[in-house]
């Protein structure tokens, strides 16, 4: 059985914890007992009905404002697949838990009011999820029992958002009309809107392609790359000479026999072994966590790169990328953080921020010298030492790195890196 | 690869990242099974070479005999360093008040064995086998969760996590609690412990047992630690433990299956949650879990 993750986000109240709430009810996966503890909650409301939002926002903070602030999980399976729900934050401070929950996700579903159409958070969260390159798009037109279920509503919407993502690295876009509220086409196909023939939520859910995205499969992107983690060596008598480097294959495949290259040192050997599960192998492949063998004594530590001899990635000290800025201090130009990239770690500043991005209009603002929280910006670092990594949008776990403050110790960006700057 | 060599392959890169950004981590290990899967876990992260830490228990007094045999049965066949630090010692040295009344447990005063433990060998990371699945603060924690010097968790202030990349840079006296198997599920941990064959404790599969029925609730009476009032009734019932934990909060469901697949098809059919059917400490309000972590919890 596969596993999806995906995230919901959008506006505040545009009903994605509601959502949420509907999608693991009507699909039975919600406990008896979770069930009475949101019952007991929210006895004394008007309406005599359960808020399922109740259900995913476990914060006491959260409860008291009614709004979500951190990324919530939730679990749950069907006949067809598995799923994880990140259920992110809409208000726009929390836009860094936005960031963390999305970057491991094969799916978005933005949430749209039908009331209000596209407004600035569709715009931002559409951008972010681009940028994060979430293969899959779901716009949910929610509170459509509110715009009486009015197909035309639903078009405009549609037409609206269409125009919004021409502009986006989106290539699979669905449209979804539906009340989370009412349970309209979230899992069950709804009677108050027949014009629509789509699938339900659920159903797309459940049969969305997986199969192609990156990092899931290995002819997508071929080139073996394993960040070495730690080296095993148990230095007793038997196992005097043993030496492994453990670490999760990023993607691609490695054979014994493979001729590899360490990064960023560039020194050359083969893989005389692979061992996973406490037992020889003859191949490990993407997402696969093991431990390397190799033919010659050389110098490898933590923060290495072992990569297929015959191709390699990009080793440089002067790297662009997109950047999401993720804290309240602003970042300048000449600013140091320290730079993680898999698991090596080195000192950087910032030498330019060619240009920053209007969330509403998409367009490049230049000559811009700082950046505030939430801000999305295209920026050239220079590193202390060269980082081997490959362009974001073919390999996303060795194109992801983050910035952390070498004071505070705080992750305060994300850069999807591009390659190398002139 | 399938879900749970996904899922397993994750645990491991995080095991790993916890050995290659830390001066001396510890493996809070309960005896229960998320810890033991943890354990597990960690044998395929780390052999042949050793655990590069040690396993620590917080250990009530108030434990099952059963588990803390097989701690010592474990840690002794694996050859692996046992830590075990006593609720008991910290409520004498530092005089605490224990809860007394009905349903009193010492499940609370562990954060405070456990914050002495850490500075007694000056833990830097914290391993625990806490899963998003099972409440829902947890559902909100990240994977490096960081803790100020005091072991509260701030909600607010969470670190953004991305990929996976994990940041556990912290300044000295902080330390960081590590969560494996946030995204496994009470369901993934039991089909794992059946594909990889893991030992557990007898406690988890049915077994006669004389318990005191209270509230709805089937308590052990082993050790004495419950003891029975008046209104409650003393009863002799097939059970098996659904979670494994503190005797004064851990309730048995009444059960047949004696083999993996006949407890993992109860625990399918179920239609109670993990911690709602035998956790007691969790029932005392909304937020009992949250305010636990926020003071230096698990």
């Amino acid at each position: 059985m596969d596993l999806l993750r995906f995230i919901t986000a959008g506006s505040v109240d545009d009903g994605k914890s509601t959502l949420i709430g509907r999608l693991l009810y009507d699909s039975k996966s919600i406990l008896a007992d979770q069930l009475e503890a949101i019952e007991r909650a929210t006895k004394g409301r008007d309406d005599g009905t359960v808020d399922l939002a109740l259900l995913t926002d476990g914060l006491r903070s959260e409860r008291e404002q009614g709004i979500t602030i951190d990324v919530a999980y939730r679990y749950f399976q069907t006949t067809a697949r598995k799923f994880i729900i990140v259920d992110a934050p809409g208000h726009i401070q929390y836009t860094r838990n936005l960031e963390s929950g999305a970057s491991n996700c094969q799916l978005a579903v933005v949430l749209v009011d039908a009331r209000h159409g596209v407004v600035e958070q569709t715009r931002r969260h559409s951008l972010i999820a681009s940028m994060l390159g979430i293969p899959h798009l779901v716009v949910a037109v929610n509170k459509m029992d509110l715009v009486g279920y009015s197909q035309d509503v639903f078009s405009d919407i549609c037409i609206q958002y269409a125009e919004l993502a021409k502009k986006l690295n989106a290539k699979d876009i669905t449209f979804i009309p539906m009340s989370a509220l009412n349970g309209d086409n979230v899992v069950d196909k709804s009677a108050n809107m027949p014009w629509y023939d789509g699938p339900a939520l659920l159903a797309h859910l459940e049969t969305v392609e997986l199969s192609n995205d990156i990092n899931l499969t290995l002819g997508r992107f071929p080139q073996g790359r394993l960040p070495v983690q730690y080296v095993i060596r148990p230095q007793t008598t038997e196992l005097h000479d043993y030496r492994g480097y453990a670490g999760k294959v990023n993607s691609g495949t490695f054979r014994v026999g493979d001729a590899i290259t360490v990064l960023p040192s560039g020194q050359t050997s083969t893989i005389s072994r692979i061992e996973a599960n406490e037992q020889d192998i003859n191949e490990a492949i993407a997402s696969q966590s093991v431990i390397l063998h190799l033919a010659d004594d050389i110098d490898i530590s933590r923060g290495d790169l072992i990569v297929s001899a015959d191709h390699q990635p990009t080793v440089s000290q002067n790297v662009e990328g997109m950047l999401c800025w993720m804290d309240a201090k602003e970042l300048k130009v000449g600013s140091k953080y320290v730079l993680q990239v898999g698991t090596s770690r080195t000192r950087c500043s910032v030498r330019a921020i060619p240009y920053q991005l209007n969330i509403e209009t998409y367009e490049h603002i230049e000559d811009v010298e700082s950046l505030g929280l939430n801000a999305l910006a295209k920026v050239i670092l220079r590193t202390a030492q060269p980082i081997a990594f490959d362009p974001y949008v073919q390999n996303r776990f060795n194109g992801g790195a983050i910035l952390i403050d070498e004071t505070s110790n705080v992750t305060v960006g994300a850069v999807m890196l591009e390659g190398e700057a002139e | 690869m399938d879900y749970l060599d996904q899922l397993e392959s994750e645990a491991i890169h995080i095991m790993r990242e916890v050995a290659g950004q830390f001066e001396r981590p510890a493996l809070l290990f309960s005896g229960g099974k998320d810890s033991i899967t943890l354990v597990h876990l960690a044998r395929k992260a780390f052999r042949p070479g050793k655990f590069p830490f040690p396993l620590v228990h917080i250990d009530t007094g108030h434990n099952f005999q059963e588990a803390l045999d097989f701690r010592d049965w474990l840690a002794n066949s694996l050859g692996e360093r046992l830590i075990v630090r006593y609720v008991e010692d910290t409520i004498r040295e530092k005089k605490l008040k224990e809860p007394t009344g009905r349903n009193a447990t010492r499940n609370g005063l562990q954060t405070f064995t456990l914050l002495d433990a850490i500075e007694e060998f000056e833990f830097d990371c914290c391993i625990g086998g806490a899963r998003r699945d099972e409440e829902k603060a947890r559902a909100k924690e990240r994977v490096f969760s960081v803790r100020d010097e005091f072991g509260s968790w701030d909600p607010k202030r969470q670190r953004p996590e991305l990929w996976n990349l994990y940041n556990g840079r912290i300044h000295k006296g902080e330390n960081v609690r590590v969560f494996p198997i946030s995204n496994w599920t009470e369901l993934d941990v039991w089909n794992y412990i059946r594909r990889e064959n893991i030992a557990l404790p007898s406690l988890y599969f049915a077994h006669d047992r004389e318990l005191i029925l209270r509230d709805g609730k089937l308590m052990a009476t082993a050790g004495g630690v419950i003891q029975a009032d008046t209104d409650d009734q003393i009863v002799t019932r097939r059970v098996r433990f659904r979670t494994v934990g503190d005797i004064s909060c851990t309730a048995a469901s009444e059960s047949e299956a004696e083999t993996l697949d006949t407890v993992i098809d109860e625990i399918q059919a179920t239609r109670i949650s993990e911690r709602g059917e035998t956790r007691m400490d969790d029932q005392l309000s909304e937020a009992a879990m949250e305010d636990r972590k926020k003071g230096g919890y698990f």
